[in-house]
């Protein structure tokens, strides 16, 4: 049995504990343990990904193993991972096991609530580690759906309307997704010989020009919709700002990114030729993304819509690097992927936390918190600053890593497509320094406040978990970049 | 008559000795022992499929009248499975003081019904096909006005008799044209003498129309909403999916053993009446309430689904029609099979009727979520898989924009299909349907549904199965 497949069979095997424990609020104490358990399996992928590397291996994927599905249509079971899917799965982990406990307290239905945040946690999951554009579907479509019930029962505000729309349209880009995959399936034998469904094999081989002129866009805009490509992304406001917290958690900061691995591994590794044609359109999309995200987080009100548009503008940035396809650029959005990741779940940790408190997200109805809540208040400092990208923190390293990279293309297009998407760290900085003046700082704004806990211990564990990854990632980037060094340059090579 | 001839044509023998047996036993059954009847009566019918699977030659009878293969002897099993199904889910209906009287009938009735589409996938010549199609729909429509009591009933088995007997009648147009045109009605002959004539696509256009309205493709659907919503909810499931599946399998055939030389044209005639099907279906499914009349359009949408696999032509075409009409009778009968249970139990028949089901009766509510899941395509159940691979036999043969317009059909569909799970887990209600253990019989059915849609998708070994049986142009 491939340690791969734990990845998919422990989450399995939770949801079957949940099912089978009596009372409601153990289901938490199940979820939690299995995700701790799938935590250790993840570092331990970790660790035999590095070792195999060390003793000499040069295969692009390693840990693979193989499943004959539908042999008819070429359609296996095949994992394996390289240094970028091993670090999503990291991160993956740690975000679910930070989701679990924030959501300790959770009261209606709870283990419905559990077995779907676990189902889709199990979809994730399932999409790094495959290898066969089919699999990777089913893993992918698998885990919108759960999102559906998930925000529509335990959402807040407008919860039906943002389920609704959220569904429909990441539906409607694997729908896309669905179109780009058949176009590929069926131009994967160009040579005669047949068809086949596996990257690595089609990776080997030059889809006809043409095909790639119609299905690259396909693709790419159909992971794009997950990936907040504008102007597509227009469920992710409200879809993060109606769900509860774990599942923002597990939204912004595990999904998106399936949006932004897809595109590398599916939409630019399989037909170079066309990306190399076409990145224009989508680096002019992704610019605005960028852009359009930060100045829409400044004029919002509400805490979890400030951060929905600066997901979306952390998200464009992500999507704008790997289309400047240079070893640098790619690193720096792979980085990004991680730190975002964790910096995005634990702004929404700590927005569920204090509006668990003072029941309001907007902020000027609040104040001075860092007086009463001080853990929760220098932890939103830290993330804060991770976000405008203060060196020693995960996000100067991988904002770093993108802007060279993109400078490194000496035409005006790149050029001016970086310095405007540059401006973005100001702007930026004046949502995150803003919100914390008015939220943290100053005066306290209701006597009440001081009745506030400071953080549960479940809560300061959801914390810890996550600023360490960004802590390490800031003060130890070789880390993280050493992972995933060598896995980058077989599809920069590609796309050169 | 040797002894393989009778075992060629076991299905159809079998099922009318199951038409008799059920027929006698009517004298001999007391006015007390009418209702064990029903028991007695699915068990013959599961003797009936099991009889069914045994292995049996293959060859032609009548003079190449009927023709016995293993594909076709697949797609009569496939038929069975979907008709014992139905009488289990009907079995509580029947138990009504209503129609407690008349059960032998609906069982006769029902086999008679099935004895047609028997032939009609093992025609080997026209006319025999026309037998079997005139056999499949008349019981029909005495099934749809089977509730005496009830005004859309008969509503719906006059409209099912009448534009049955139009299509027909053009159906029948359509075949002399063609006769007209080849001078024989084997689809040995016809196939052999390849005639692009100017009558022979007309004739071709008239056949056309006829299948289309037993498949419910737009613009020969307007029956439909009305036959489903009037006729027991049984019979409405039968229609949905047996009826369809059988016109389904019989049109591949007609399509690919007779008509391959005018391909092009067919070719045509079919990317229009899909993407009109689809898209028609799907709109009107939107606006509806009342869930039968919901499930028909969405089923008109399905059969839309169909036509993407029919319309490459090739053997993974033949493959996913047969293996989606598997997958459809499971969802689509897990569906009905819901729908009828409540309106048993509470007569309530309208989704707005559905809001708030999960805290009351969990189990219905998963399993209806997991159907509408199916229909609409999510993954991991079945339905994912059969669309999937329909598509991708569209696709195979280069029909992308047919498929991009299918696919984002799905999206809508999607949306409604929500509806239905977003009534039963997320609507609040004052006074939901309150909870209520169902009869053993129901839960089989629903149970053989579920495990149908959980595993067909998974098991690739039935795929591969079907595959090995199907063939292309």
């Amino acid at each position: 049995m491939n340690i791969l497949s734990c990845l998919v069979i422990i989450p399995l095997l939770t949801i079957t504990g949940i099912l089978l424990v009596k009372d409601a609020r153990q289901a938490r104490v199940v979820s939690a343990i299995g995700m701790g358990i799938q935590l250790i399996t993840a570092f331990i992928i970790v660790f035999m990904y590095l070792s195999e590397r060390k003793a000499g291996n040069t295969d692009q994927m390693l840990l693979m193993s193989s499943y004959e599905w539908f042999s008819s249509l070429n359609i296996y079971y095949t994992v394996g991972v390289d240094g970028i899917s091993v670090a999503m799965i990291a991160l993956t982990s740690i975000v679910v096991i930070a989701g679990v406990f924030a959501s300790w307290e959770m009261e209606d239905l709870k283990k419905e609530f559990f077995i779907s945040l676990i189902l889709l946690a199990t979809g994730v999951f399932g999409f790094f580690i495959s290898l066969d554009l089919f699999t990777m579907f089913l893993f992918y479509e698998l885990a919108v759906i759960p999102m559906y019930i998930l925000i529509g029962i335990w959402g807040s505000g407008p919860k039906e309307y943002a389920a609704m729309k959220l569904t429909l349209m990441l539906m409607g880009g694997s729908a896309l997704l669905m179109i780009g995959l058949f176009g590929i399936y069926f131009n994967s034998a160009p040579d005669g010989g047949e068809l086949t469904f596996n990257i690595i094999e089609i990776s080997k081989i030059t889809i006809p020009i043409q095909a790639q002129r119609w299905f690259f866009p396909l693709t790419f805009v159909g992971f794009g919709v997950l990936g907040a490509l504008f102007p597509l992304h227009t469920w992710s406001p409200d879809g993060h700002s109606s769900a509860p917290t774990a599942v923002s958690m597990l939204h912004a900061g595990v999904l998106m990114k399936l949006g932004g691995y897809g595109c590398f591994r599916v939409a630019m590794f399989l037909m170079p030729e066309a990306a190399n044609e076409m990145a224009w359109i989508f680096i002019i999309l992704t610019t605005i993304s960028v852009v359009y995200g930060a100045f829409g987080a400044i004029v919002q009100k509400d805490l979890k819509y400030i951060n929905a548009y600066s997901s979306v503008s952390h998200c464009g940035l992500v999507l704008f690097a790997i289309l400047m396809m240079n070893r640098t650029a790619m690193t720096g959005a792979v980085i990004q992927m991680v730190s975002h990741g964790l910096m995005t779940a634990l702004f929404f940790a700590l927005i569920g936390m204090i509006y668990g408190r003072t029941h309001t997200r907007i902020i000027s109805e609040m104040g001075g918190l860092m007086k009463v809540i001080p853990f929760l208040g220098v932890a939103y400092v830290i993330a804060g600053l991770a976000s405008l990208g203060l060196p020693g923190l995960s996000g100067f390293v991988a904002e770093m890593n993108i802007f060279f990279g993109s400078f490194e293309h000496p035409d005006t297009f790149h050029r001016v497509a970086t310095i405007i998407a540059i401006t973005s760290i100001v702007i930026t900085a004046v949502y995150i320094l803003r919100v914390i003046a008015i939220l943290l700082l100053g005066p306290v704004r209701d006597p009440h406040y001081s009745e506030f806990n400071d953080a549960r211990w479940y809560e300061k564990l959801s914390i810890l978990a996550l600023l360490t990854g960004i802590i390490y990632i800031g003060m130890i980037p070789s880390g993280l970049s050493g992972i995933i060094r060598d896995s980058i340059m077989p599809v920069v090579e590609k796309l050169m | 008559m040797s002894l393989d001839n009778f075992l060629m044509m076991r299905h159809e023998l079998v099922l009318t000795l199951a038409f008799l047996i059920i027929l006698v036993a009517e004298v001999f059954t007391g006015e007390k022992k009418k209702e064990k009847f029903r028991g007695f009566a699915v068990v013959l019918f599961a003797v009936v499929t099991a009889i069914g699977m045994l292995p049996a030659p293959e060859g032609t009878l009548f003079g190449g009248m009927y023709q016995a293969g293993r594909t076709t002897t697949l797609m009569k099993n496939i038929l069975n499975i979907g008709t014992l199904i139905v009488l289990i889910q009907s079995f509580t209906w029947l138990g009504r003081p209503e129609n407690r009287d008349r059960i032998h009938e609906y069982f006769m009735l029902l086999i008679s019904t099935l004895l047609g589409m028997n032939f009609m996938i093992s025609a080997g010549h026209f006319l025999m096909f026309y037998i079997g199609i005139e056999l499949a729909t008349i019981p029909l429509a005495a099934l749809a006005a089977f509730e005496r009591y009830k005004n859309r009933s008969a509503e719906a088995g006059i409209k099912l008799i009448l534009s049955s007997s139009l299509s027909s009648g053009i159906l029948l147009y359509g075949l002399s044209m063609i006769y007209g045109t080849v001078g024989s009605l084997y689809f040995a002959d016809i196939a052999a003498r390849p005639s692009t004539a100017a009558l022979t696509i007309l004739g071709f256009i008239f056949f056309f129309s006829g299948m289309g309205f037993k498949m419910s493709l737009v613009p020969f659907h307007l029956w439909t909403a009305d036959v489903y919503e009037g006729a027991p909810v049984s019979i409405a499931a039968y229609l949905s999916v047996i009826s369809k599946g059988a016109a389904a399998f019989i049109f591949i055939i007609i399509l690919y053993n007779v008509f391959p030389v005018i391909i092009d044209t067919w070719q045509k005639v079919i990317w229009v009446i899909a993407v009109m099907t689809i898209t028609i279906g799907n709109l009107f499914a939107l606006r509806q309430k009342n869930m039968k009349r919901f499930l028909a359009f969405s089923s008109i949408a399905q059969a839309g689904f169909f036509l993407l696999g029919f319309i490459g032509g090739s053997k993974l075409g033949m493959t996913t029609v047969i293996y989606y009409a598997l997958i459809y009778i499971f969802t689509n009968l897990a569906a009905f099979g819901i729908v009828s249970i409540i309106s048993e139990r509470t007569g309530k028949e309208s989704m707005d009727d559905y809001d708030g089901l999960y805290r009351t009766n969990p189990k219905l509510s998963l399993t209806m979520m997991l159907a509408m899941f199916s229909l609409a395509g999510i993954p991991p159940v079945a339905g994912f898989f059969g669309k999937f691979f329909l598509f991708a036999a569209a696709a195979e043969k280069g029909f992308y924009v047919l498929v991009a317009i299918a696919v984002l059909n799905t999206i809508v569909a999607l949306y409604y299909y929500l509806l239905v799970v977003k009534a039963m887990f997320i609507n609040k209600s004052e006074n939901p349907i309150t909870y209520f253990k169902s009869d053993f019989m129901s839960k089989l059915g629903l149970a053989i549904c579920i495990a149908g849609i959980v595993v067909t998708g998974f098991a690739s070994g039935l795929f591969e199965m079907i595959r090995n049986l199907s063939y292309g142009i």
